[in-house]
């Protein structure tokens, strides 16, 4: 997910040329209190007029709380957007007043009803405490995303290299994703000079769970990729075990083995899930299954 | 949408244009510069009047700099110069209509 400034119409412009699977336009954190207007008709008219080339648009919005919030939701409804997302959400309350002034925007601008997604950003201890109730309280919700420099804030700590004051809150993000069936979105990575240290991050995000990542730099897109890509000994792998599942089924026997072992059905599942990652990659899957 | 002081939007920035809307007594005036207004001026023109029309502003002196910028960057300058214009006199931005604008 490529962060795009929303008071900057350059970027808006080129956003999707650089590959990501979403671009999010910013219009939170990264537009002053002066321009917070002025932005929101930019990211308006370009989620309106700008084709993305089957790129996902989603937008931050400002918190509820505050006098953006409600008009943000309004305008992107009505522009078109795919995915709304929330910043700071610490409670369920939270997503589900965002679902109920983005189902009144459905209403007013005829749109069909949920076919706007949210994904909630929780960047607090509170609402990482919360976060099981967070990631189940709306139909609506696609995801759920951490955002590590304001939780790293509120837990009195600052970042470092391995990561190791966010383990606990990225365990539990990905984790109460998974219970409720929906994404895990990792942080962003700020220093873009330092290529080494964001693919040792994006291989953490991975292992944990993780279903991408957000980046702040075009340059990252392909990093990200290439760690998510499956290689092509794990494809190989993946499609023995789903054809060895699949001749066991053919016989009506229970057990699958390959090369000697047992092969358990989380095993099979993981091994569809590599295969799923391939053919969203672009990947060469040759006779599969 | 009643124009009743001075509303300015955008930069000089390439890709970007610099709108400034004020009150007129003589409907929508519009002054144009920039590069692409040679080539496209009718089409800038028509962005123009669309949106105002759109946001009920019938009476407004437009001014607007370009620098290449997409028509949906010159609209959403329109509407935020606009919605500044009209904040001038009460004390919150009238609501932008995002479900009628073009």
């Amino acid at each position: 997910m490529l962060y795009v400034p929303g008071n900057n119409p350059a970027m808006l412009r080129d956003a999707h040329i650089y590959g990501p699977d979403s671009v999010m336009f910013d219009l939170e954190d990264a537009v002053s209190p002066k321009e917070k207007d002025a932005a929101r008709a930019l990211v308006f008219e370009a989620v309106k007029t700008i084709d993305y080339q089957g790129v996902e648009r989603v937008v931050r919005v400002n918190s509820l709380d505050g006098p953006h919030g409600l008009e943000d939701i309004a305008a992107v409804v009505t522009a078109g957007v795919d995915v709304i997302r929330l910043p700071k959400t610490d409670s369920a309350r939270d997503v589900r007043d965002a679902d109920d002034a983005v189902s009144a925007a459905e209403r007013r601008c005829g749109r069909a009803p949920g076919s706007v997604g949210l994904l909630a950003a929780v960047e607090s201890a509170h609402g990482i405490l919360y976060v099981r109730e967070i990631a189940a309280s709306s139909e609506r919700l696609v995801g759920i995303a951490i955002g590590a420099e304001d939780f790293v804030t509120d837990m009195h700590t600052t970042r470092s290299a391995d990561g190791v004051e966010l383990l606990v809150a990225r365990s539990m993000l990905v984790m109460a994703a998974r219970s409720a069936g929906i994404m895990a979105f990792d942080t962003i990575f700020s220093n873009v000079n330092d290529e080494e240290g964001f693919i040792r991050e994006v291989k953490l995000a991975k292992q944990l769970g993780f279903d991408g990542k957000s980046v702040i730099h075009p340059s990252q897109i392909a990093l990200v990729h290439a760690v998510y890509t499956p290689q092509a000994d794990e494809i190989k792998r993946a499609r023995r075990v789903i054809s060895a599942a699949r001749e066991a089924e053919r016989r009506g026997s229970g057990v699958v083995s390959l090369d000697g072992r047992m092969i358990d059905r989380p095993i099979v599942e993981r091994a569809q899930r590599v295969l799923a990652f391939a053919r969203a990659s672009g990947a060469d899957i040759d006779g599969e299954e | 949408m009643k124009i009743a002081g001075a509303g300015t939007a955008g930069t000089a920035e390439s890709g970007d244009v610099l709108v400034v809307v004020e009150p007129s007594e003589q409907g929508i005036r519009i002054e144009m510069t920039g590069p692409s207004v040679s080539g496209f001026g009718t089409e800038i023109e028509d962005a123009v009047r669309g949106t105002l029309a759109a946001l009920g502003v019938d009476a407004a002196s437009v001014r607007l700099s370009e620098k290449g910028a997409l028509d949906c960057t010159i609209r959403a300058r329109l509407i935020a110069a606009c919605g500044r214009a009209a904040a001038e006199e009460n004390e919150t931005a009238p609501g932008i209509p995002w479900e009628v604008l073009p």
